[in-house]
């Protein structure tokens, strides 16, 4: 166990770098850059802006610079915003909790919502309630999330006046009611496509234990219909499920990414398209690597919970 | 042992069951009757689809619903109480309290008949808290108790084991125990020991007929292997395309099977005599199973048997004759095979 556990952290971090690596390249390619932004409507001297590149290391070849950046983020120093000059973490850790409140509702709602429509569609195929579970999860999963989020703050937001359109909280109304009332909008329109997939995952998996031998096994026991798929084929159908949860946190962060810009969430996502857009490299950086481990840490999770719910496997 | 009624513990008569599929209707099993005693064991033989399993899903009420499957004919059953259940027509939730404490079932696979995450002490608890009241631990110490009337050794710590940490024979004799639980009358043992190696079957068959001595259940036993026959049925029920083909005690049907598809049967069983070495090749039936969705005209074997004579087997279906000497065999022929 210790052995297995070791050896995908190595992974792991072999694959961090890795990202790293293609994220800083790709981030430094990019047309324009932080000298940009100084260079464009200010009156500043090229001496200027050459000694604030300097200052920022941005002379300097790129390589170098990713060496640079890499050793001082091992020694915990992920660097400061060229933004609003604080440090990086401290930025991400001022969104991270608005996105994350955002991501555990939506997958809250997916989960159980998904579960239920899956179970129901797999118990009663071919029902209509199948069939329109069906065609609702294919629409769901071809409507992009921004059009879906816009239609949705169109309707209720401009047109019926019933939810805000957007942030997290009135401004100073910092109450749980209000702060629910702007959740449920974002967390449904983030949980929509989560739904979609994860009712078509439980029902393909309930569809392939309900089949089983010990399905039959434990009918012959006698015991009622429900407690036949309560006991024996949800418990078993839940297993494969485990992985797809592993395997949709990049899609629930990439989700949040659209979910928060179109509802003006102050979240992690809308903070890495707009400092993207200054090309606040620093912070840029700090949320890949965040939310790249946070997939990796998900995804070992996953298989290692795997292995207690199926005694089946054991690691090693 | 001579039988009062009393000692009959299942009644079957004229059993018809039929599947709607997509390529329509098929009588998967008609005019299906038998009976049987306390103490008896009555083998079920017959081909993949002669419908041996299917009649034992239709004795626990198992097959699916109409309009999927329609079921008629009936099936009559001794309750607890000593009266006759008629399990066709019982509501489900009467049929739901049959189910596993008057008749249970054994199936072929031990490796996917038992749910892969449940312990297997969870799984025996499971059906005798569902027909006992008993607490947890009571029921634990039933589990031991049957664990190790199964010969299952160090019974208590298996409690605690999933099935995959057990071996075929030992999964199968769990599954045993689990249908033993709640001492049924009537045990469905569908080809138990198919999927074990030959030592581990023997000692299953040991096991099966060492119980049925010591609680005087009634067993029925559903195979296509005829060593297993000889060795552990009473009275045996072969079956063609869906019907009874011929009925008879163990030894006379050995002896003399009377209708020819059984006669094949017995011929394409290996032997390892010396005359079936002089011989060299094993005598096959020919051809093919029927589709049940296109059964042929008259007698369902007529294309396969080699006593077939055109204008009779194939216009004229053959009824299920009763011989001088009790059996039943369902031929046009028999008597003039026989002579």
């Amino acid at each position: 166990m210790m052995a297995y556990l070791g050896r995908r952290l190595g992974q792991a971090a072999l694959l961090l770098v890795v990202v790293s690596m293609i994220g800083f390249a790709i981030l430094h390619l990019a047309p324009g850059g932080p000298m940009a932004q100084y260079a464009m409507g200010s009156n500043m001297s090229q001496e200027d802006l050459d000694r604030i590149a300097a200052q920022l290391g941005l002379d300097r070849p790129l390589p170098v610079q990713y060496a640079e950046w890499f050793w001082r983020m091992l020694g915990g120093n992920w660097g400061t915003s060229y933004r609003g000059g604080q440090p990086v973490l401290h930025v991400i850790g001022s969104h991270l909790g608005a996105t994350l409140e955002l991501m555990l509702t939506a997958t809250l709602i997916a989960v159980v919502l998904g579960c239920w429509i899956g179970i129901l569609g797999a118990i009663r195929r071919y029902s209509v309630f199948d069939y329109l579970a069906t065609i609702g999860a294919m629409v769901a999963l071809s409507i992009p999330t921004f059009w879906f989020g816009l239609v949705a703050i169109f309707i209720f937001s401009v047109e019926l006046g019933w939810m805000p359109a957007g942030n997290r909280q009135t401004i100073g109304d910092g109450s749980l009611l209000d702060m629910l009332h702007h959740l449920i909008m974002p967390a449904l329109v983030l949980a929509l496509v989560e739904t979609a997939i994860w009712s078509r995952f439980m029902r393909s998996s309930m569809l392939d234990v309900v089949n089983q031998d010990y399905i039959r096994t434990a009918r012959a026991k006698g015991l009622p219909e429900w407690r036949v798929l309560s006991d024996h084929a949800f418990r078993n159908a839940l297993l494969p499920m485990i992985t797809v949860a592993g395997l949709q946190l990049p899609t629930l962060l990439g989700g949040a990414l659209v979910t928060e810009t179109v509802f003006t969430w102050p979240g992690m996502g809308r903070l890495f398209l707009d400092s993207i857009e200054y090309r606040d490299y620093p912070v840029v950086m700090g949320i890949l690597m965040f939310s790249a481990s946070l997939v990796l840490i998900g995804n070992l999770l996953a298989d290692m919970l795997y292995a207690v719910a199926d005694p089946r496997i054991r690691l090693g | 042992m001579e039988a009062g009624s009393g000692d009959i513990l299942l009644e079957v008569e004229k059993l018809a069951i039929r599947f709607r599929t997509h390529g329509g209707e098929s009588a998967a099993v008609s005019d299906v009757s038998f009976c049987l005693k306390r103490g008896e064991t009555l083998a079920m033989v017959g081909e993949s689809g002669s419908g041996k399993s299917v009649t034992s899903l239709a004795l626990m009420r198992l097959l699916p619903k109409a309009p999927l499957c329609t079921v008629s004919g009936s099936v009559r059953l001794r309750g607890k109480d000593g009266g006759m259940l008629d399990v066709l027509s019982l509501p489900e939730s009467r049929m739901r309290a049959v189910r596993g404490d008057n008749v249970s079932m054994v199936f072929q696979e031990p490796m996917t008949s038992l749910n892969p995450v449940q312990t297997i002490g969870a799984q025996i608890t499971e059906t005798i808290r569902l027909h006992r009241p008993m607490g947890r631990r009571a029921a634990d110490e039933e589990a031991v108790r049957l664990l190790d009337l199964v010969g299952i050794p160090a019974a208590r710590q298996r409690l605690t084991a999933y099935p995959h940490q057990l071996s075929g024979g030992m999964r199968q004799r769990a599954m045993i125990a689990m249908a033993l639980s709640c001492e049924p009358s009537v045990l469905i043992a569908d080809e138990p020991t198919t999927a074990l190696d030959v030592t581990i079957q023997a000692q299953i068959l040991d096991l099966l007929r060492r119980l049925q001595e010591q609680t005087g259940m009634a067993v029925i036993f559903i195979t296509h292997n005829l060593g297993v026959v000889a060795e552990i049925a009473d009275r045996v029920m072969v079956m063609y395309a869906g019907r009874v083909v011929e009925q008879a005690d163990v030894v006379p049907l050995f002896r003399q099977p009377l209708m020819p598809y059984t006669q094949g049967l017995l011929r394409s069983v290996p032997r390892l005599d010396l005359a079936g070495r002089r011989t060299g090749a094993l005598s096959a039936i020919r051809g093919n199973v029927p589709d049940p969705r296109r059964p042929p005209p008259g007698c369902a074997f007529h294309p396969r048997c080699d006593f077939f004579v055109g204008g009779r087997c194939d216009v004229q279906a053959p009824a299920l004759d009763v011989t001088s000497d009790d059996r039943q065999v369902r031929c046009l022929r028999w008597s003039e095979i026989a002579a």
